[in-house]
């Protein structure tokens, strides 16, 4: 059992970032976003992420400034707590414990000391109603607080956050459900509402989905689901209210949204357009089409320079005001489900799964970032709901890494079935996967699976199709058509007593090729395509197949729905079975493990064993509660050494696997997991480099030197100064690629050096003793001689800004022995490779 | 934000035959130039003098033909019974012939009475030809000797008689005067030579020979006779090298072309074959009866065939003219020079290069489908259908539009003009494998939405009449074509032996159109 708790399951990385609408800081400078049990504080210019404020013990639903203080975030989650962040340091500031889980917040200027929280309601949990809870803060100066002041506003709200919103800097709040519109006002307490028919006579769906009040004006906005938006007037008295109608979306508005100054007004649906309405002329409206996915929220900066859109494919795009996409900050795209399987990218090393419609993404596990994604459809996409289009549904890369075949389908619920098959070249050129054949009607029904050759000289794809054939596809095997061989065409077509193909497999070596046919396992040579054996089965049709690899490679590996069965190539006997409900087999690339993950009585266990022994190394009860479909080997970055038999497994590869929740789950050992979180932290560090004095540094020189030629010799290897400064430190612990060149920063180091030597008491700088250093440095460039050139003059400044407390005398020493030449030493620098 | 991306034309494989630069080159001759002769066409030999006359051997006469004339510039009639086997001397003056009478008869060409009659054979010659040397004639007889002639004394030199059967095909060696090959009914092949005697080697066609053919190196020789066509190595010692049966008839006659030594076999089922050098059929010519003879010219300019009913059919080869005059006559445009002006200019090292947005481009009918109007995209692809008559353009914005789900939007509300459009373009490619399952689709779509209203029309209503036409005889075929699968299948099923797997794909057929509501 001790053992047994060293490795556990942890998720990892690729949380929505789409829930709720993003924050923009106050100067713009940052947009927050919720991102599954933390929040995430995003660059707008560079798009990093700077922060990721962890403490929430559940989903995060909202957040919003604190209008008291505009570097303070509030976060409410699903745990029943409210937290106050400083989201520029990344510290947790105060956390009110409310007790109910919270779905929603929104504060306002005219509410001091108060929150208004969404709860459910309290007598049916059930129901989809929640209501509207005014909070107050109760103010002392502990880390927890219980917020005990609770008074209900109103009941009875929709559960979409989009549908509640203050209005006038928090005059009233207006509330819309189904087909009602309700405005609350604080002052009077009192209720107007304002229904409409379900339909009328033109077909129109009245619903409502989203309202937005306009900052200064007596306005609320609200989106319908059939594409129009309302303007309200007059809704201080029961009976005379108006409103206007704007309409262009065709589908559902999902969101609603006034720039702060009220001008205008943003609205966003399923086309994935955004729409800026000018407020007051109604029908003037600009349009930034394709955005991505269809957008969820958008939000704008208190300047309202900036917009923030959410996507549905997991996606933050930021736009300028003048509607210019400015940036993308791209998480983990989960569609509802994974139709490719789990994959790592031979070259990157990047989780590749299908992404947007119609893409393969590929995420890097290791950084949490989603690197690229490729566009294997090549056609518009049409946001519109039921619509069916192309999706990638099939992938495999080969063992190097410089073949991808896809295929994509379309028509999969009407009769009409289309599908391509695809094959993509790996370029050096531009690091990416290029196009080289496609194959229209490779087979003439849909494709089930296909594989790889794992050979390292020959590659040879084969397919298994729904017709009962399954054909092995070779490079430039068609000797007929005399063009460049480097195009794909068919080798060999096979099949077994007509017979539907389910899955196929290569040896280790390739030198054999399994196809399950249902029940029996036919084995071939791909040499000469003859059918070497079957192997016929216990009942039950065959869904995985596996070779061993390694020393195990004379096993072959077979699941059904009630059997794991493990044969021996050599003698083509059965060599062991059990009785298991196999989900997934998942053979490691790199060891002869294999794991299996079985579903029993309503929760998922993990077997590892190796095929030679049927007595599993490591077993892991009740890894979740849905049953795991899709899993991948990805390979450590450095082989552990564990001796611990239970957790050899992971020395080489770690396993990821896939819930039907679409969560990405790993299992981690407890150390490893300290070594991942120290090196995320210092990455965090690494990234803040908006204060440093290297970042005044780097920012001055750009605009001179454009073609940086990056110098390496900040590298690691070189020894740690022990009394160096915090230039140093900094030199070193940044990388090399955003460094100026090495002959600006030559004589800056070398200085540093040798101030290292008589000061080295100061390492703590305060904003203060910086503009003091500013001052310095005026006092020395009158001192410079015009003959210095202005490069090291700028890497004076830089230096005087780290070492700023120097007497005169110190200073003149100084100068004196920076006068000296160092070119010889940029020429050293220069000669290293 | 992304880009538009522009419809995705697919680029399919053209079906049938492949275009090879074989096919290219044995499709660049004219439509042939027929005549009509007495009787079937027995041999054509091409004079090997420029201007290349040649001499066509049918019933009672030789006829000279020149190599642009259609009538014959020579003719020598003075003949009793069937002349056979009008043959040119290496000089090309001298022309002999067997005869039914069993005489053979040596013409000057520019005369008219002949020069030699050589009479010793007691049945007809079918096969007379020079020997290389140009002093001696070679005959082979239905009597089953091959005889040699000598020109200046009119003396027969020597008879072989080792064939057993009718001889009827014969070759002499164009590098040593001593040696011809000849064919026989008794299936066999055998090369003589003059100077032993006797034969040198035999080989067994297994079939009645009908032409032997030595290649020009002498290496390789050829021999028709049943349906088989054979090549057999002579350095060898007359082993068989290949066994070509591409005719399902008597292989009547081969002959090689003069650039690239291709074989070209000529077969009473009406088709001429042309083999490459490892021996696989790249083009096929295919005539409107039996061929008996054919003769290709020096650098295959002409491929003359003569057929059992008389006809010689003539082909010419094409060649390119220089038509100066109808690029002189249209406007010339705005120069190369234009289009590229300040494309290709290359900064120097010290420019500061400002990269501008390279400007994508829409066609016509993409700029439609980005601003959603499907109709008038449609409208647009079908005009670039008219404009260049290829439809593929066409049908990628089809499948385009369908895949949107506005496919009957874009067919909705048309008038009788542009719906009669569409309906043609349908008409046309509905047979296309290609194109047939949007084209069906197309057509249902059609037929659902105006079928209260096409009555009023009685074009389109025609058009459809044509469609449901064509669609049943389609479907006819379909069936039978499942039946004689169903036939070969029974017959390959009772042929072959019992094996595991059958690894054989049956042809892809095109499941019968739906599209019978109409």
């Amino acid at each position: 059992m001790v053992e047994k708790s060293d490795i556990r399951v942890v998720r990892c990385g690729g949380s929505k970032i789409n829930l709720r609408p993003s924050v923009f800081s106050t100067d713009s400078r940052f947009v927050l976003c919720a991102s599954g049990d933390s929040v995430k504080v995003y660059s707008t210019r560079t798009e990093e992420c700077l922060h990721s404020l962890q403490g929430h013990t559940n989903q995060v639903t909202g957040i919003t400034l604190n209008p008291a203080n505009h570097l303070q975030v509030y976060s409410c989650s699903a745990d029943g707590t409210v937290k106050l962040w400083d989201f520029i340091d990344g510290i947790l500031i105060k956390t009110f414990i409310i007790g109910y889980p919270v779905f929603a917040i929104c504060v306002s200027e005219k509410h001091e000391g108060i929150i208004f929280l969404q709860l459910s309601m309290a007598t049916n949990s059930k129901s989809e109603c929640l209501q509207l809870v005014a909070v107050h803060l109760p103010k002392s100066a502990e880390q927890e607080v219980e917020a005990k002041e609770l008074s209900a506003v109103c009941s009875h709200i929709s559960s979409n956050p989009s549908c509640t919103a203050l209005g006038r800097g928090g005059e009233f709040i207006a509330f819309a459900r189904h087909l009602q519109l309700n405005v609350y006002f604080f002052r009077k307490q009192k209720t107007y509402s304002f229904s409409l028919q379900a339909t009328d006579k033109k077909g129109a769906k009245n619903a409502f989905t989203c309202v937005a009040c306009h900052p200064t004006d007596d306005c609320i906005a609200t989106g319908h689901e059939d594409g129009k938006i309302r303007l309200w007037r007059n809704f201080n008295q029961k009976k005379e209210y108006t409103y206007s109608t704007l309409h262009w979306h065709h589908n559902a508005v999902n969101t609603l949204c006034f720039t702060p100054e009220g001008t205008h007004l943003l609205s966003g649906g399923i086309e994935s357009v955004l729409v800026q309405w000018k407020y007051g002329a109604d029908n003037k409206k600009e349009l930034l089409p394709r955005l991505g996915g269809a957008i969820l929220h958008i939000a704008a900066s208190s300047d309202g320079q900036l917009f923030c859109t959410s996507h549905s494919d997991n996606k933050l795009t930021v736009i300028e005001s003048n509607f210019k996409v400015c940036g993308v900050i791209q998480g983990l795209v989960k569609g509802d489900d994974v139709l490719t399987d789990l994959m790592i990218d031979p070259r990157s090393k990047a989780l590749v799964l299908n992404g947007r419609p119609g893409h393969l993404q590929f995420y890097s596990l290791l950084r949490d970032k989603h690197l690229y994604n490729l566009d294997i459809v090549q056609q518009e996409y049409i946001y519109e709901a039921g619509l069916d289009q192309f999706e990638v549904v099939k992938a495999v890369f080969d063992i190097k890494g410089s073949w991808l075949a896809t295929v994509e389908e379309r028509g999969r619920k009407s009769s009409d079935l289309e599908f391509f098959l695809k094959l993509w070249a790996y370029d050096e050129k531009t690091q990416s996967f290029v196009l080289n054949t496609t194959i229209t009607a490779a087979h003439t029904d849909r494709i089930i699976s296909m594989c790889f050759s794992s050979s390292e000289e020959t590659t040879m794809l084969v397919t298994t199709a729904e017709d009962g054939q399954f054909k092995a596809w070779c490079q430039g095997a068609d000797a007929d058509t005399q063009q460049d061989q480097n195009f794909w065409s068919c080798d060999f077509v096979g099949s077994y007593h007509n017979l539907k193909p389910t899955n196929c497999s290569f040896s280790a070596d390739s030198s054999l090729l399994a196809v399950s046919f249902q029940e029996v396992i036919t084995i071939w040579s791909p040499e000469t395509w003859e059918m070497l054996t079957t192997l016929c089965q216990p009942p039950g049709e065959i869904r995985d197949l596996c070779f061993g690899r390694l020393s195990c490679s004379k096993y072959l590996l077979s699941t059904t729905n009630r059997n794991l069965c493990c044969w021996n190539l050599l003698t083509c006997a059965l060599e062991w079975s059990t009785s298991v409900e196999v989900s997934k087999l998942q053979p490691d690339p790199l060891s002869e493990n294999v794991a299996a993950f079985s579903y029993q009585s309503k929760h998922t266990d993990l077997f590892v064993f190796k095929p030679s022994e049927p007595r599993p190394l490591f077993t892991h009860k009740n890894v979740c509660s849905e049953k795991v479909h899709r899993a991948v080997f990805v390979p450590q970055e450095e082989p552990l050494n564990n001796c611990d038999e239970s957790s050899q497994w992971l020395n080489r590869s770690q396993l990821y696997f896939l819930t039907q929740n679409m969560d990405l789950l790993t299992f981690n050992q407890a150390t490893e997991e300290d070594r991942m979180l120290s090196s995320s932290k210092r990455l965090v560090i690494d990234d803040s480099v908006a204060v440093t004095p290297f970042y005044l540094l780097l920012g001055k020189h750009r605009q001179q030197q454009q073609n940086l030629n990056t110098p390496s010799y900040t590298g690691a290897d070189k020894p740690q100064q022990p009394q160096g400064s915090a230039t140093i430190k900094e030199l070193l612990h940044t990388p090399a690629h955003v460094l100026p060149a090495a002959s600006v920063l030559c004589s800056m180091f070398v200085n540093s050096l040798l101030i290292s030597k008589t000061g080295v008491r100061e390492e703590m700088e305060s904003s203060e003793q910086e503009m003091d250093s500013e001052k310095e440095e005026e006092e020395s460039e009158e001192e410079m001689e015009a003959c210095d050139s202005q490069q090291e003059l700028r890497a004076q400044g830089s230096v005087d800004e780290v070492t700023p407390k120097l007497s005169k005398a110190q200073e003149k020493e100084l100068k004196r022995v920076r006068k000296t030449d160092f070119s010889w030493m940029a020429g050293l620098i220069d000669s290293k490779p | 934000m992304a880009s538009f991306k522009p419809t995705k034309v697919q680029v399919l494989p053209k079906l049938g035959e492949k275009v090879t630069e074989d096919t290219l080159y044995w499709r660049n001759y004219k439509s042939p130039v027929q005549m009509k002769e007495f009787g079937a066409v027995k041999k054509i030999d091409f004079s090997p003098l420029p201007p290349h006359n040649y001499a066509v051997t049918a019933s009672t006469r030789v006829h000279i033909y020149g190599p642009h004339s259609q009538e014959p510039i020579q003719s020598f009639t003075r003949f009793r019974d069937t002349a056979y086997c009008g043959t040119f001397r290496g000089d090309g003056k001298l022309l002999v012939t067997g005869s039914e009478e069993g005489l053979i008869r040596l013409f000057d060409v520019s005369g008219r009475v002949a020069l030699r009659q050589f009479s010793g054979h007691s049945k007809a010659v079918r096969v007379t030809s020079f020997l290389s040397d140009g002093l001696r004639v070679v005959s082979g007889s239905d009597d089953m000797t091959c005889r040699v002639w000598d020109i200046p004394s009119g003396a027969e030199l020597k008879t072989f008689t080792e064939h057993t059967d009718y001889v009827r095909a014969l070759a002499p060696s164009k590098l040593n005067p001593d040696l011809f090959v000849t064919g026989s009914y008794d299936h066999t092949v055998k090369m003589f030579d003059m100077r032993s005697g006797s034969s040198l080697l035999t080989m067994q066609h297994g079939y009645p020979v009908e032409c032997v053919l030595l290649y020009p190196s002498e290496a390789l020789l050829v021999s028709t006779g049943g349906r088989y066509v054979k090549i057999w190595d002579l350095l060898k010692g007359g082993q068989e090298l290949v066994s070509l049966k591409n005719h399902h008839k008597t292989v009547t006659c081969a002959c090689l072309s003069t650039v690239d030594n291709k074989l070209l076999t000529g077969s009473l089922d009406r088709h001429i074959k042309v083999y490459n050098s490892s021996y696989k059929v790249v083009h096929d010519f295919d005539y409107d009866t039996s061929i008996l003879s054919m003769a290709i010219a020096p650098h295959d300019e002409v491929i003359a065939v003569g057929m059992t009913n008389g006809v010689l059919s003539v082909r010419h080869r094409k060649h390119k003219k220089v038509n100066e005059t109808l690029t002189s006559r249209r406007r010339r445009g705005p120069s190369y020079r234009v289009f590229v002006k300040g494309k290709n200019f290359v900064p120097r090292q010290d420019d500061f290069l400002v990269s501008k947005p390279v400007k994508e481009y829409l066609q016509k009918h993409d700029k439609q489908l980005k601003s959603f109007e499907v109709s008038k995209a449609l409208d647009t692809a079908l005009q670039i259908w008219g404009r260049t008559n290829k439809p593929e353009v066409t049908v990628a914005v089809i499948m385009e539009i369908n895949r949107r789900g506005t496919l009957k939007n874009a067919l909705a509300g048309r008038d009788e003009q542009s719906l009669s459009k569409i309906l043609n373009f349908v008409l046309k490619h509905i047979f296309d494998p290609r194109f047939s399952q949007p084209m069906i689709m197309v057509g249902d779509i059609i037929v659902d939405l105006y079928k209260e209203v096409i009555p009023q029309s009685p074009s389109v209503e025609r058009l459809l009449q044509r469609l449901m036409d064509v669609l049943g005889g389609e479907t006819e075929l379909q069936h039978e074509l499942l039946q004689v699968l169903g036939i070969l299948d029974t017959l390959f099923a009772s042929l072959t032996p019992r094996k595991e797997v059958a690894a054989l794909a049956a042809p892809p057929v095109d499941q019968g159109s739906q599209l019978q509501a109409a």
